[in-house]
């Protein structure tokens, strides 16, 4: 099935091997899901304080929070050690798409970038420091503050504009990027060719939109629910319905209704021997998909 | 910790045309923290001051424009509001600009990712700032690094090399050591491997100054910082949790260094190749293990008749003595011994010393090994005949007489020690920072070097994907490349000074054994001279 799919994509990355071949070594793929678990228990309707308004009891509070976002080698740890790779692939595809020198420190610079799903901004402030101009979104607030707060103690990310807002908003705002990314996000929605028809709203013509998800297969099964939430308890049981998971397949056709066209397509493998992750030709359970948007 | 996630996703009909909208993110989840990790983290948030979270623009010391390396919005709104003059921001801090440290800088020049980089070094080593003219005609200082081919390649890579080839430096391709007791020696020949050269004899300041030369031809964005390093201030928790009068919220996630000159500069990164009374392994609480060998290095210059074009290693009963070129007419000496011969090797005459020189390379101690082990039959080592190597056939020999001491004679305690840690959170060790080891074939400044160019290219890897520089992931990625590394050649070359610091008829058979092993058994002393070449 997958090679299949790699067929009809010529141009995929084909390069890492397939280090992994028992299952539960893979669990630790489940922790992208980490990435949209909500921290708090209060109601996120609350009132978005605006930047210089915040009070100092409160900021302290958040600035604890986030240095569980943050922190290296804490519970999102698994995330800090992946996004390196999905880096890797965004940095190959954006800047052969649009024609960036991939040997400049920031190649993103002059793009207009939104991270839909961005938590605590993991993805946004590295697509930042590549130059890009990033919009992170995410609709749960606590977590735009977080990223806000922790943005702005770098000097490249302090830019980042973070909205406490929805896809679905900004196309309502009539905004529009050069690259559309929402990585591990797609599993969660409620009807996902409605949001991909949204990320395909906010691309510009001939933009770039990038999507990465968990395959509906067997190993995703195994991996991401029995054995990440029933086995190793790193995620709470319930956290993922495996029939909400997307295969490659279904990627591909929801995208393309949505007039963007999927042109490269990547697996992520761990090796629990280097503590790596890698890109792989394996879409068996972690993958991404790079598009472009049709010109009308 | 614990989190439980209820997530619900509200869709709701739209316009009733049928489009469904949704709302990807309005979805309810309720994470709840064990009861552990609460108090902890309430605990955390008391502790701390509380953080004043200004908007830069209030806050607003400002950085001048310069200092930044990349062209930012941010720093727009702090056009007209400074810091004082003299705290500025670098990508990365060098803290000791000798060799490694300018080795790293130049590596970092030379990369296309890295060469955009904002670079401080912190040394009040004088030679950084003026021309350290080095004559030719001057005898060669004692202090030398025997340079792998290993590393002579990462420096022509750089583009250092073309400048240590202006100065004096010996290739050698040849090789010998043998022992006092006379039952062995081992003669390597770069022809074995097919290789031009086994390594080449440079003195330090040459290395140093080619180092220089080739960073001051470089674009790379780099200031000097003629002081010393005296405090470190870390925020490890990554936020602006603290504010005083002189730090905005853009550097508080930073590194802060003070100086001896009273500057201050804030880097991501800091690098400590401030060798091995690192000051920044210290500040940042680096353990490290390792011991004293309760051994002392003599070292100095000394001349013979002819050209040395061989590199001499012989094991005394006190330690090993090194006989290397240096080019023209002069050789290096590291001699180890105990301390109480070393100083007395440093007291006596020029005269003395020079017979007591001569009498370690040649007959003192014990007899020359015999070179005719070939020609006996039943031989153990025949099955090895037919791939022989070509210095298998070579014969021992002598080294030079010494005829003149034409330096200082300096002492030098030996000893050990290596950095638990290599990397955390904004900082990284590199060289003598990280890891000591026995001067025994010269290894100690390839393994520094080798952190250099393994550090810049893991930098620029972590720059390609965005990493912030400072993280700990990507220097923990260096940590483990090295540190793998590095102990096994410290472990090999503590394992020869141990086994030379005994005396005892069976291990000393033991040994001839192993010297025969290396001379005869081709692929052993291929892989032999692989490995000390740096190949490996």
């Amino acid at each position: 099935m997958a090679s299949r799919l790699l067929n009809r994509f010529p141009t995929l990355n084909n390069t890492a091997q397939h280090i992994l071949s028992l299952p539960f070594l893979r669990s630790t793929v489940a922790s992208p899901f980490l990435l949209h678990s909500r921290l708090y228990s209060e109601d996120v309707s609350s009132r978005v304080p605006n930047r210089s308004s915040l009070n100092q009891v409160e900021l302290a509070k958040f600035s604890s929070i986030a240095d569980t976002w943050w922190d290296a080698e804490g519970p999102f740890k698994p995330l800090h050690v992946m996004n390196p790779t999905r880096l890797a692939f965004i940095r190959s595809t954006l800047c052969r798409h649009f024609q960036k020198d991939p040997y400049c420190a920031r190649p993103f610079e002059g793009l207009k970038i939104v991270d839909v799903g961005c938590g605590g901004g993991i993805l946004s402030e590295p697509l930042a420091r590549m130059g890009a101009t990033v919009t992170g979104v995410d609709a749960v607030e606590k977590n735009i503050k977080i990223a806000r707060l922790h943005s702005e103690s770098g000097p490249e990310t302090a830019n980042i504009e973070y909205c406490c807002t929805t896809a679905e908003k900004l196309v309502e705002e009539q905004r529009e990027f050069d690259a559309v990314i929402s990585l591990e996000v797609i599993e969660h929605v409620a009807d996902p060719a409605e949001f991909c028809k949204s990320l395909a709203a906010l691309t510009v013509s001939n933009g770039a939109t990038v999507v990465s998800t968990i395959n509906r297969s067997m190993r995703s099964y195994a991996t991401a629910i029995v054995a990440a939430e029933y086995i190793l308890h790193w995620l709470p049981k319930g956290t993922h319905q495996w029939s909400n998971f997307l295969t490659p397949e279904e990627l591909v056709l929801i995208l393309q209704r949505a007039s963007i066209t999927v042109q490269e397509m990547a697996g992520f493998v761990y090796n629990p021997l280097t503590g790596q992750w890698t890109l792989s030709d394996d879409i068996s359970v972690n993958f991404i998909a790079f598009g472009t948007k049709n010109s009308q | 910790m614990a989190i439980v996630i209820n997530a619900h996703f509200n869709w709701q009909n739209n316009r009733g045309k049928g489009s469904l909208k949704y709302l990807l993110q309005q979805r309810e989840i309720v994470a709840r923290f064990v009861k552990g990790d609460q108090s902890t983290s309430q605990k955390k948030a008391k502790g701390r001051a509380v953080a004043a979270k200004i908007p830069a623009e209030v806050c607003g010391l400002k950085v001048p424009r310069r200092t930044f390396c990349n062209n930012i919005a941010a720093r727009e709104h702090e056009e007209n509001q400074g810091l004082p003059n003299n705290v500025v921001h670098y990508d990365i801090a060098i803290v000791g600009g000798g060799m490694v440290g300018m080795a790293l800088a130049c590596s970092l020049a030379s990369m296309p990712l890295t060469k955009q980089l904002n670079v401080a070094i912190i040394d009040s080593n004088p030679a950084l700032e003026g021309k350290t003219c080095i004559k030719k005609e001057d005898p060669p200082d004692p202090r030398v690094s025997t340079v792998t081919p290993a590393t002579i390649s990462l420096f022509k890579d750089v583009g250092a090399w073309q400048y240590v080839q202006q100065h004096r430096h010996a290739y050698f391709d040849k090789m010998q050591v043998w022992d006092y007791t006379g039952l062995g020696y081992t003669r390597y020949n770069a022809r074995d491997v097919d290789k031009e050269v086994l390594g080449c004899v440079v003195e330090n300041k040459v290395l140093h100054s080619s180092l220089l030369s080739c960073i001051q031809n470089t674009d790379l964005k780099k200031r000097i910082y003629p002081s010393r390093l005296n405090s470190m201030t870390l925020h490890q928790n990554h936020l602006p949790t603290m504010m005083d009068s002189t730090s905005s919220s853009l550097h508080a996630s930073l590194a802060k260094l003070e100086l001896s000159d009273g500057n201050s500069l804030y880097a991501k990164l800091v690098v400590g190749a401030d060798g091995a009374k690192s000051r920044v392994r210290e500040l940042t609480g680096f353990k490290t293990t390792g011991w004293y060998y309760s051994q002392n290095a003599v070292i100095c210059t000394v001349e013979h008749k002819t050209e040395n074009q061989c590199a001499w290693q012989r094991f005394l009963p006190s330690g090993p003595i090194a006989l290397l070129p240096v080019g023209d007419k002069f050789s290096n000496i590291v001699w180890t011994m105990n301390p109480k011969e070393s100083s007395a090797c440093r007291e006596m005459n020029e005269n003395d010393f020079v017979k007591a020189l001569n009498h370690a390379l040649n007959y003192g101690y014990g007899p020359h090994p015999q070179s005719n082990l070939l020609g006996n039959n039943g031989d153990i080592f025949s099955w090895f005949r037919r791939d022989l190597t070509v210095s298998a056939n070579e014969c021992f020999e002598v080294p030079p007489d010494v005829v003149k001491l034409v330096s200082g004679r300096m002492v030098f305690p030996l000893s050990l020690r290596h950095a638990n840690n290599y990397a955390s959170k904004r900082v990284v060790l590199i060289g003598d920072a990280a890891h000591t080891v026995h001067p025994l074939a010269g290894q100690g400044v390839n393994l520094g070097f080798g952190d250099a160019f393994a550090l810049s290219r893991i930098i620029s890897e972590g720059i390609a994907v965005g990493t912030d520089i400072g993280e700990v992931h990507l220097l923990k990625k260096f940590e483990a490349e090295r540190k793998r590394e590095n102990i096994m050649m410290m472990a090999i070359l503590d394992g020869f000074q141990k086994a030379y610091s005994v005396d005892f008829g069976p291990l000393n058979v033991l040994r001839a054994a192993a010297f025969h092993g290396a001379q005869y058994i081709s692929p052993l002393k291929r892989s032999i001279i692989s490995y000390a070449s740096g190949q490996i």
